[in-house]
């Protein structure tokens, strides 16, 4: 019988507090994964949606709030901005592509956005991925109410085509707040798992000229989606200058991904402090491997005693401690990726549902590696004092009452 | 004593003492000289606290002796260092207990495989082998809890000679057992030493389990504790 063999036996018999343990320390190592893969994949996942735009132009304001509303769906908008000022980034040489987007209804809380077909079809969500319709869908015709659904709405609301529903008023729902315009959903859009999926689209000038909007709402768009031409390096700067350096009635939001940056330093104390409890929730889940192992010294000093009588020497006696803490540890990393699936395949949805951004849960990271490594070597540590008192097990003394 | 002229088991002048609570020191083995034959069988006479078990755990090399020296196949044990003892231990020694020390959350196979693992390896025939000659050959899987005292006994006796040992010593070997089983056991341990070869030291306090020997030494003419005066 190996040593490998005795650590075994001794966590066969004292399965119920090995199995405890083990379940504590998978809890601990579960939640680590999770909240280092949603932090990291979050972070790379939102800096790097930008709907296949580079900027956003909007009202004066927040360039966060600006991208949150016009590219996450999320947030209000910060005003509006006048038909002329879409049509002057429009007409710029540097702009390839500029789609206006209004928003001001919702369908049962989801988002209805007006824009132009130019959205679906000259702009790339991805690089060389367009939107796509599902079978039989048609996109909308300006000149008709008619709606392209998102894939997440149309799952969750059961919407298809030839479907007719009445928006409402506002980004809250307030069933109050019913229009009279009904819409006819003429497609439904494959899955993109970015946030368009998350919206519900029509022709801009429904949204403009919706009953009970005001009569400004026909002659301008909450925001202009800004696409800049390849190679033109300094576009984005001079227009960053124009707009928001020389101009005082818009923002220029560019780039995108920068400004999303922005919103995650700005929250970064709270994904430390998760971090932080993460990694205490180990620290306490080590402890337990410690205190589950050193309790039960007393019981197993007779049996060390015994071990060392047979000609094991101190060394041995005291790696079987070492090798049982971290094997605890090893079985409760292996049951905590477990945990993490469940748990991650929870958060995945919850932030899908929330923002339309879809994270890749099982995708390799280099937490994978190094979690399982820190949390058995922690184990490890963890046996070392039990391992001490092992190690001192005065062998005469436990085996037999001296004559 | 001796049954043939090689010498096994040396012992010289040893003494070891203890720290009794009071702080005082108290010599519990005093033994100027002790010799064991190669194969021979010894048993020891003398009552509980007279200081066996010490002078037992002290030729095993569990403890170490204040002064003198103990030579074991020419060896000097007493020299070696807690590591070393472990060793010789392991590859020598068979030591059988009064409370047979068997570990509860084992079978009685991988009790036998257990003595082996830290000496010679594991064996599986050879650990069979050794609960079949103690007549176990039917209860290799049990645990200790569900032999009889007397069985749980012979397991003791089979792990003993696990590692093939030069020496077994017997603690109060059927202090725990009626004198039917008492009988039958002793004969099995002497049997068993026989068969493999290895000198067998018994302590007992039992006249009826000394009356079996044909050669017994009182153990207080051996340790000479009484006549000696210890400072404190």
């Amino acid at each position: 019988m190996s040593i490998v063999g005795i650590v075994l036996h001794s966590l066969r018999q004292h399965a119920l507090s090995t199995a405890v343990t083990a379940a504590s320390v998978a809890l601990a190592g579960g939640l680590l994964l999770t909240v280092w893969v949603v932090k990291t994949q979050a972070q790379a996942a939102f800096t790097g949606v930008n709907a296949g735009f580079d900027a956003v132009l909007g009202a004066r304001g927040s360039k966060l709030q600006l991208v949150l509303n016009a590219i996450f769906h999320l947030e209000s908008s910060p005003g509006n901005v006048a038909w002329q000022d879409f049509l002057d980034v429009q007409s710029n040489l540097d702009v390839e592509l500029a789609v206006p987007i209004a928003v001001g209804d919702n369908y049962h809380g989801w988002r209805i956005v007006g824009t132009t077909p130019d959205l679906f079809l000259k702009s790339e969500y991805a690089p060389g991925k367009k939107f796509e319709l599902r079978l039989g869908g048609n996109w909308f015709d300006p000149a008709r109410r008619s709606a392209v659904v998102g894939s997440f709405v149309a799952e969750k609301m059961k919407l298809k085509i030839g479907d007719k529903f009445h928006p409402f008023h506002g980004l809250v729902f307030d069933e109050q707040m019913q229009h009279s315009e009904t819409y006819v959903v003429v497609g439904v859009l494959k899955p993109s798992n970015t946030p368009v999926d998350r919206v519900i689209w029509i022709p801009l000038e429904g949204v403009q000229r919706m009953s009970g909007h005001g009569a400004q709402a026909d002659t301008a768009v909450s925001a202009v989606l800004v696409k800049l031409k390849a190679g033109s390096a300094l576009a984005g700067f001079q227009l960053d200058t124009l707009y928001n350096k020389q101009g005082n009635r818009l923002t220029f939001a560019w780039p995108i991904g920068r400004v999303v940056a922005e919103l995650f330093d700005k929250i970064g104390w709270f994904d430390r402090v998760l971090t932080l409890v993460a990694w205490l929730v180990a620290l306490v889940a080590t402890s337990s491997i410690l205190a589950s192992i050193y309790n039960s010294m007393n019981e197993r000093r007779r049996e060390l005693a015994i071990f060392r009588a047979l000609g094991a020497r101190r060394t041995t006696v005291s790696s079987v401690i070492v090798l049982e803490a971290a094997t605890i540890s090893a079985l409760g990393v292996i049951v905590g990726f477990g945990f993490y699936v469940g748990l991650i395949s929870i958060v995945t949805r919850i932030i899908r549902s929330q923002t339309g951004v879809v994270l890749e849960p099982f995708a390799f990271d280099p937490v994978m590696l190094w979690e399982p490594v820190v949390f058995v070597a922690l184990g490890a540590l963890a046996g070392i004092v039990p391992a001490i008192k092992a190690y001192r097990t005065d062998v005469a003394q436990n085996l037999t009452p001296r004559s | 004593m001796k049954t043939n002229d090689s010498v096994l088991l040396q012992i010289d002048g040893l003494q070891k003492s203890f720290i009794a609570p009071g702080g005082a020191s108290n010599r519990i083995v005093n033994v100027p000289e002790f010799s064991l034959a190669a194969g021979a069988q010894l048993a020891l006479a003398g009552e509980s606290g007279s200081g066996k078990t010490t002078l037992l755990n002290l030729i095993a090399g569990i403890l170490k002796p204040d002064t003198g020296r103990i030579l074991f196949n020419g060896m000097a044990v007493s020299e070696f260092g807690e590591s070393r003892r472990d060793r010789f231990r392991a590859h020598n020694i068979g030591y059988i207990f009064q409370t047979f020390n068997l570990l509860q959350g084992y079978t009685c196979l991988e009790n036998v495989l257990l003595g082996m693992s830290f000496g010679q390896g594991a064996d599986h025939m050879f650990a069979e082998n050794l609960l079949k000659l103690v007549g176990l050959e039917g209860r290799l899987q049990y645990r200790p809890s569900q032999l009889s005292t007397g069985q749980q006994q012979r397991v003791a006796v089979a792990r003993a000679l696990a590692n093939r040992p030069k020496l077994v010593l017997a603690d109060e070997p059927t202090g725990n057992l009626d004198r039917k089983n008492s009988v039958a056991a002793l004969a099995l341990i002497r049997e068993a030493c026989r068969e493999n070869g290895a000198a067998l030291l018994l302590v007992s306090h039992d006249s009826e389990v000394l009356g079996q020997f044909d050669d017994t030494q009182d153990f207080a003419k051996i340790n000479q504790v009484a006549t000696v005066e210890v400072p404190v």
